[in-house]
C-alpha cells in the first residue's frame, strides 16, 4: 500500500501510522446524553467497502491526513489534508 | 458414518482405502429448523455440535457461504493457552482448556493437542513484574504457571539468544506448561463430523443475505440457496459480523475488521518444543510436527476485510523472529497469508443474546478466537438453548461498554487495533 501524502507523494505504508474511523462525531462536551456517548466512543459502522480514515504521516511530514480507501481491496481512492477535508473528529 | 479406531483403519487399509465414507453429509436446506448458526468455522461448528449433545437441539442448520472451516479456524497458529490475568478472562479460557484436554475422545477424532507448553518472554524488570502478577493470578484461579529464570529458558529453549548481547536481553519467562498447540483444521472437521451424525444440517455455500423478521422478531434468514426459518439464528461470522448485522439493520456495533498475517517457514529438524512469545515486540512462534516454524505477531493496524496484509508488518515480524531466534535468519518462507479479524473495544468477545430478538451473538475474538473454539461453543449453545448465559460467558455481554463494565486485559480502551 503506498500512501500519496499531499505534501511529500507517494509513500510507503510503513511511514503512516492509522488513526480509525474519520465519520465519528463527538458529542458537545457539555453533553450529558448517555447514548451519542456510548455510540460515539463505541460504535463503528465498520463498512467492507469504502472508508474514510486518518492516518498521520508519523514517519515524513507528519500531516494528518483524511484517507479514503477500500477495506476489500486496500485501493485508495482519495487523499487530502485532515484540516481541509469533510471529516469527523479524531479519537 | 466414518469412525476412527485402530481396527477400522486396518480394516480400510487392507481394502485399499477405497470405503471410508464422507465425514458428513451434503444435505440441502430444510425450509425451518429451530435453530440456524450462521458461520461454518470452529465457533459455529462447536456450538451446532454442543447444541445436539448437550441440549438436544439437533433440527440446527449450520449456513457456510464458502466451505466448512474456510475462515479463521484454517488461518491462525493454532496456539492454546489460558494465561490470562482478569478473572472473566481466566474462568473462560480455562474451561475451553479443559474441554481441549478430553477433545479427541469426546468426538472421536484426532485434534493433535499437544501441551507442550506456552513461553511468554519478559525483557525487563517492570514487564517480568507484570507477567509474574499474571502468573499469580493464574495459580489463583486454579491455572498452572510458573516462572522460568533465564538459565531455565537458555535449558529449555536452546535456539532463543539468551545472551546480555542480545537486542533486548530475556529477564525471564512466564510459562504454562498445559498450554500448547492443536491442529486447527481437524478442529473444525472433527465438530462437523460429530455434529452431522447427531443430526446437524451442514450447508456449504449458502450465504446469509437477509433476515426475515415479523416486527423486530428475527424469523429466519434469507440466503442463495431461498429462504430459511428458524425459531432462533444464531451468528458466529468473526470477521464478519458487522456486515452480516448490517443486513438485519444494524449499521453500528463495536467492532472492527482488522487482517492479521501469519507465516510457515519451511520445514527443518526439530528446533524448538514449546510456544514461545517475544515481548519485546510482539511475535508468537512454534514448530509443527511437519517441521515448519508457524509464526505471526501484531496486526497491519489499518481496517480490512481483504485476506491479505502488507509488507511492513511482515518485515517486522521478520526481525522479530531473527532477533530471537538468529539461526533461523536464512530459513525460507514457505506461505503466508491474512484472516479478518473481529476485533471488539475492549479485546474480549461478546456471547449473548440480542441485540434483536430471536438473534444470538457470538463475535469479537480479536485473535484469540482458536483457543477459544471449545468454550465458546459449549456456551453460546447454552445460552441459545437455555436463553440465558452460562456463568463463563455471562460477563461477556454486548450491554458492558455502557454499563462501564468493559474486560480489557491490556488496558488499551476502545482502540481496537490495539487488543
Amino acid at each position: 500500500m503506498l500512501i500519496d501524502c499531499p505534501h511529500c507523494g507517494p509513500r510507503d505504508l510503513a511511514e503512516f501510522s492509522y488513526q480509525g474511523d474519520a465519520t465519528r462525531t463527538r458529542p458537545d462536551p457539555a453533553s450529558t446524553d448517555t447514548k451519542a456517548w456510548l455510540d460515539y466512543v463505541y460504535n463503528r459502522p465498520n463498512p467492507a467497502g469504502l472508508h474514510r480514515e486518518y492516518w498521520q504521516h508519523a514517519g515524513g511530514c507528519r500531516a494528518h491526513l483524511v484517507v479514503e480507501r477500500d477495506t476489500l481491496t486496500h485501493e485508495i481512492r482519495s487523499v487530502a489534508f485532515a484540516r481541509s477535508a469533510d471529516s469527523g473528529d479524531a479519537a | 458414518m466414518a469412525e476412527y479406531s485402530a481396527l477400522s483403519l486396518l480394516k480400510n487399509a487392507l481394502s485399499g482405502n477405497r470405503d471410508w465414507k464422507p465425514a458428513w453429509r451434503k444435505p440441502d436446506p430444510k425450509p425451518r429448523y429451530d435453530v440456524i448458526v450462521i458461520g461454518g468455522g470452529g465457533h459455529g461448528l462447536a456450538t451446532a455440535y454442543y447444541l445436539a449433545a448437550e441440549h438436544g437441539i439437533t433440527n440446527v442448520a449450520v449456513l457456510e457461504k464458502g466451505w466448512l472451516g474456510s475462515g479463521n479456524i484454517g488461518r491462525n497458529t493454532t496456539i492454546v493457552r489460558s494465561n490470562y490475568l482478569l478473572p472473566e478472562s481466566l474462568r473462560f479460557y480455562e474451561f475451553s482448556m479443559k474441554l481441549w484436554e478430553n477433545l479427541s475422545h469426546e468426538l472421536n477424532y484426532n485434534v493433535m493437542f499437544s501441551q507442550r507448553g506456552v513461553l511468554n518472554l519478559a525483557h525487563s524488570p517492570g514487564q517480568a513484574d507484570a507477567f509474574i502478577r499474571r502468573g499469580n493470578a493464574m495459580r489463583h484461579g486454579g491455572v498452572d504457571a510458573e516462572w522460568l529464570t533465564p538459565q531455565e529458558i537458555a535449558r529449555k529453549v536452546p535456539g532463543l539468544d539468551t545472551s546480555g548481547s542480545a537486542r533486548f536481553p530475556i529477564a525471564g519467562g512466564l510459562l504454562q506448561p498445559r498450554a500448547g498447540t492443536a491442529r486447527h483444521d481437524a478442529v473444525a472437521w472433527g465438530y462437523a463430523r460429530a455434529a452431522d451424525r447427531r443430526g446437524v444440517d451442514l450447508i456449504e455455500n449458502c450465504e446469509v443475505t437477509g433476515f426475515l423478521r415479523d416486527g423486530d422478531q428475527i424469523t429466519g434468514v434469507s440466503t442463495t440457496r431461498g429462504d430459511i426459518r428458524a425459531k432462533k439464528v444464531a451468528l458466529a461470522v468473526a470477521g464478519s459480523t458487522s456486515r452480516v448485522l448490517q443486513r438485519a439493520g444494524i449499521e453500528r456495533f463495536p467492532i472492527e475488521s482488522h487482517v492479521l498475517q501469519a507465516f510457515v517457514s519451511e520445514a527443518i529438524k526439530p528446533f524448538v518444543n514449546c510456544v514461545v512469545t517475544f515481548g519485546a515486540g510482539h511475535l508468537y512462534m512454534s514448530q509443527s510436527d511437519k517441521g515448519g516454524l508457524v509464526f505471526g505477531g501484531s496486526l497491519d493496524f489499518y481496517n480490512s476485510y481483504a485476506q491479505r496484509g502488507n509488507l511492513p508488518a511482515a518485515e517486522d515480524v521478520m526481525s522479530e523472529i531473527c532477533a530471537m531466534f538468529p539461526a533461523v535468519a536464512r530459513l525460507r518462507l514457505l506461505r503466508s497469508w491474512g484472516g479478518v479479524m473481529d476485533m471488539s473495544m475492549d479485546g474480549s468477545p461478546i456471547i449473548t443474546r440480542g441485540p434483536l430478538p430471536g438473534l444470538y451473538l457470538n463475535c469479537g475474538w480479536c485473535y484469540g478466537g482458536f483457543k477459544a473454539t471449545p468454550a465458546s461453543g459449549y456456551s453460546f449453545a447454552w445460552t441459545i438453548a437455555r436463553d440465558e448465559p452460562h456463568a463463563i460467558n455471562a460477563p461477556f455481554t454486548l450491554s458492558r461498554f455502557e454499563r462501564g463494565a468493559a474486560i480489557d486485559e491490556t488496558g488499551h480502551g476502545p482502540t481496537p487495533k490495539l487488543h
